[in-house]
């Protein structure tokens, strides 16, 4: 009984230390984690989403409340006039949660481009979603306003083979973006107004 | 017989150098070493989990009932390992992204968890920070050597370091003209450089 009783405390204070250190250390480097996010992964991921673009997307960024939470937006300009907003979101993929950035073009509401930013799915099959442009070009042109679901589930975006879970957690996260584009765009508007000045 | 602090130092450098010697933690000797840079980088990752797991289970060794002490040591390797994850987020973002899922992986390394329960758990405190820097440092001199001789047949390349500016190494050794042989870099390639590595290691040692 003795052995039991220390077998428990010595688990659950090991465990609860192990949590409260792990904790600690993700809240202290969060800030500079997001950081080199920003330079590594999301800097070329909205590069390329947003080719041809005239200002600093990285540069021009902004975020806004959504509920509780807070979110991050970054502004392409094309010639000069900024009507485009990359919006960024996460769907459940195989391996984690896949992150995906979307910009809108404000003035039609339909995408501009789409990429993958971090995600840990399995190299050579979910991970070609970012790997491989063909899959998330096929979102390129769509009205924002649409639910996206793969074909085996009566949508329209192929599903990368090998990888339906990966895709189907693309199109989750495409859809969300499109929801919180429809619930944030009249502060989005205002916002790009600002840029224009 | 006890041993002084420099030969549990040194012993994991030849005498019991983890991968060659007691062929253990073959995942990522086999899975990272395409450049020597991912070969230190995950032996250094490896290495700072080993020490602090190692620091850790020494001192609370006379706490942790003996009934749990597996389940014990995984949470305290997770524990750092996560640390090490966090932190090489944070301060080597590129490394982080070319080592990726193994660094998780860090915590199935059969190199920690044998050093924890064969050494760690009996020794005190001083031997088992000379043991696991010993086998860490072997064990990072080993992926090195191996990523070495892959990077070198399998792109032409030795690149001991790479900064967002510059790359420290040598690029193209052979001359522009020497055709890579790709199969070096991959997993085909590690099971037979190992193989060869490893014979080598066995002509040496038998003599």
């Amino acid at each position: 009984m003795r052995d039991l009783l220390i077998m428990v405390v010595v688990l659950t204070v090991l465990s609860a230390f192990s949590g409260g250190l792990l904790s600690g250390l993700r809240n202290a480097t969060a800030a500079r984690i997001e950081v080199q996010q920003l330079k590594f992964v999301k800097g070329p991921a909205i590069k390329k989403i947003l080719q041809g673009v005239s200002n600093d997307p990285i540069a021009d960024r902004f975020s806004l409340k959504d509920g509780d939470m807070v979110r991050k937006f970054f502004v392409g300009k094309f010639d000069g006039k900024a009507n485009t907003v990359v919006l960024e979101s996460s769907g459940k993929g195989y391996g984690g949660d896949v992150g995906l950035m979307v910009a809108v073009n404000m003035d039609d509401d339909t995408i501009v481009g789409a990429g993958v930013t971090t995600h840990s799915e399995t190299p050579g099959l979910g991970a070609m979603a970012k790997d491989n442009p063909a899959f998330v070009s096929q979102f390129k042109g769509l009205p924002i306003a649409e639910m996206f679901k793969v074909t085996n589930d009566g949508g329209k975006v192929n599903a990368m083979s090998g990888a339906t879970i990966t895709s189907r957690a693309v199109c989750a996260a495409a859809t969300q973006t499109g929801s919180i584009y429809q619930k944030l765009k009249p502060q989005l508007s205002e916002k790009l107004k600002e840029f224009n000045k | 017989m006890a041993k002084t602090l420099t030969q549990e130092f040194t012993k994991g450098l030849w005498e019991e150098i983890a991968p060659f010697r007691l062929v253990l933690g073959l995942c990522p000797v086999l899975g990272v070493t395409t450049t020597i840079e991912n070969g230190i980088g995950m032996g250094l990752a490896t290495t700072f989990v080993l020490v602090f797991s190692n620091i850790l289970i020494a001192s609370l060794r006379n706490i942790i009932p003996s009934k749990v002490r597996i389940a014990c040591f995984i949470i305290i390797i997770a524990t750092f390992v996560v640390v090490t994850e966090l932190l090489m987020q944070a301060f080597a973002y590129t490394l982080f992204l070319k080592l990726g899922v193994f660094i998780p992986l860090i915590v199935v390394n059969c190199i920690v968890l044998g050093r924890a329960e064969a050494f760690a758990s009996k020794n005190d405190l001083l031997p088992s920070i000379a043991d696991g820097l010993g086998i860490g440092i072997g064990f990072t001199l080993s992926l090195a050597a191996l990523g070495a001789v892959r990077e070198l047949f399998g792109a032409n390349n030795l690149t001991i370091w790479t900064t967002p500016n510059s790359v420290i190494g040598i690029q193209e050794v052979f001359g522009t003209n020497f055709e890579p042989f790709t199969f070096m870099v991959q997993a085909p390639g590690a099971f037979v450089c190992l193989g060869l590595m490893l014979c080598l290691m066995n002509l040496m040692g038998s003599k």
